[in-house]
């Protein structure tokens, strides 16, 4: 029995805490301090507003606005930063191909300049081997020219002897050197 | 029936706080609570403020959290025009917030859970928003209980609505408040009151059986800190539309 008191007691309990409406202290207006809590709430958060509006809040404000100050200004560095390491590479990259022009130019003139050199000398020397060659051959013209106009006089004088021995007869000098002439230049000729 | 009972309602009453003093002037135990919550936020603003480090420390990040809160949601919910009445939201949040989270510890009075504090709270909001209503338009302001696009014969039947509505702000905004503080300490009392009566009529199996109550007040605890944290939050935000509502008119 006394179990079963208690379960009802413990089901209704919580209805029985809401329901006493006239015992709920917030409603109960009747006590002064219901209302004179109010005012001196009042004065408490108006203090408290002043506290936060004059003093607290812009301190905090400012501290927010000069970290996001020091923020902007750091990003504005690494970003110029940035740019200047940027200008810095395509300097860097500008001055690389252009030293690779310049060196590619400079080798191949210096090729041209060996083959140019080098076909002069080679035109010297052939000039020189031409010079000698033609002197050689001019040697060898006189030479043999040398040789034919000794070959003359001995022809005619061979010549005379034979037509003195064949006929008997001299012809004239002048006769036979010309006729000597004719036939060694028609052999010259043929 | 002799033994424990349950007073949910006791904690409460309102006594005189402050010895002999707040007995002459009427300083009750939730103004006590009321000076410890302003106490504790201009105490975390006097620490916060103290190193101003480029890299705040702990209570200096809590304020800064509180502060960027608080302002984005005046900035966001009103516009540009929220920075003006950024300092008083944030008085109305921070003093409820610590109203709600030093009223969840044992002994500390629970001064949002009265009607009259609230409804004091509530009351301010509706009647500032207003004046800076008419102060910023004048008696256009008025106009703001016309819906617009609405046709003409419609207007006898939704101007009373729109004006009765507006009127019951101030209502929604305190009850609300009053009845989630109230509700989870009057539950949780009563939890604690089950035990006790468990221990008294049912012997060492009703303290055992005891547990479930209070595993159910933990799991209380937790809700509790979720709505001292909301119920703050939906006050502020409200405070936020009606003054967007005050300077916009839509």
């Amino acid at each position: 029995m006394r179990r079963f008191s208690t379960a009802l007691l413990l089901a209704l309990a919580p209805a029985a805490a809401m329901a006493d409406e006239d015992k709920m202290p917030q409603m109960d207006f009747s006590n002064p301090l219901t209302l004179d809590q109010v005012g001196w709430m009042a004065v408490i958060i108006v203090v408290l507003y002043l506290v936060l509006s004059r003093w607290g809040l812009p301190q905090m404000g400012k501290v927010l606005e000069n970290r996001a100050a020091i923020i902007a200004r750091d990003l504005a560095a690494a970003r110029a930063a940035k740019l200047e390491a940027d200008r810095a590479v395509a300097q860097l990259t500008a001055t690389l191909s252009s030293a690779r022009t310049n060196a590619q130019a400079e080798v191949a003139k210096a090729v041209a300049d060996a083959k140019a050199e080098a076909g002069a000398k080679a035109a010297t020397l052939n000039a020189q081997l031409d010079a000698k060659l033609a002197e050689a051959e001019a040697r060898i013209e006189a030479a043999r020219n040398a040789a034919m106009s000794a070959i003359k006089p001995v022809a005619s004088a061979a010549a005379g002897e034979m037509l003195l021995k064949l006929t008997g007869s001299v012809p004239a000098q002048d006769e036979l050197v010309r006729r000597v002439d004719d036939a060694l230049a028609a052999r010259k000729a043929a | 029936m002799a033994g424990p009972s349950i007073d949910a309602l006791g904690q409460f009453g309102l006594t005189t706080g402050l010895g002999p003093i707040g007995r002459a002037v009427n300083f009750t135990n939730s103004n006590e609570a009321m000076l410890a919550a302003a106490t504790i936020i201009v105490a975390l603003f006097a620490v916060g403020l103290k190193a101003r480090a480029l890299v705040p420390g702990r209570v200096q990040a809590l304020v800064e959290v509180l502060y960027e809160f608080v302002h984005n949601m005046c900035v966001d919910t009103i516009g540009e025009e929220g920075r003006r009445f950024f300092p008083l939201v944030f008085t109305i949040f921070s003093f409820i917030l610590l109203g709600n989270l030093i009223g969840l510890f044992p002994y500390f009075f629970a001064f949002t859970s009265h009607i009259a504090v609230t409804l004091a709270l509530a009351l301010f909001v509706f009647l500032f928003s207003t004046a800076v209503g008419f102060y910023t338009h004048g008696f256009r302001f008025l106009k703001f209980f016309v819906p617009s696009g609405v046709p003409g014969w419609l207007l006898p039947l939704l101007v009373p609505i729109e004006f009765i509505s507006y009127l019951s702000r101030p209502v929604s905004l305190s009850v609300r408040l009053f009845a989630n503080m109230t509700a989870g300490h009057v539950m949780w009392e009563v939890f604690a009151g089950f035990m006790l009566l468990l221990t008294a009529g049912l012997g060492v199996f009703g303290a055992i059986a005891s547990v479930v109550p209070l595993g159910l007040n933990v799991a209380l605890a937790a809700l509790e800190l979720l709505v001292a944290g909301l119920q703050a939050y939906v006050f502020a935000i409200l405070t936020c539309l009606y003054l967007h509502d005050a300077v916009h008119m839509h």
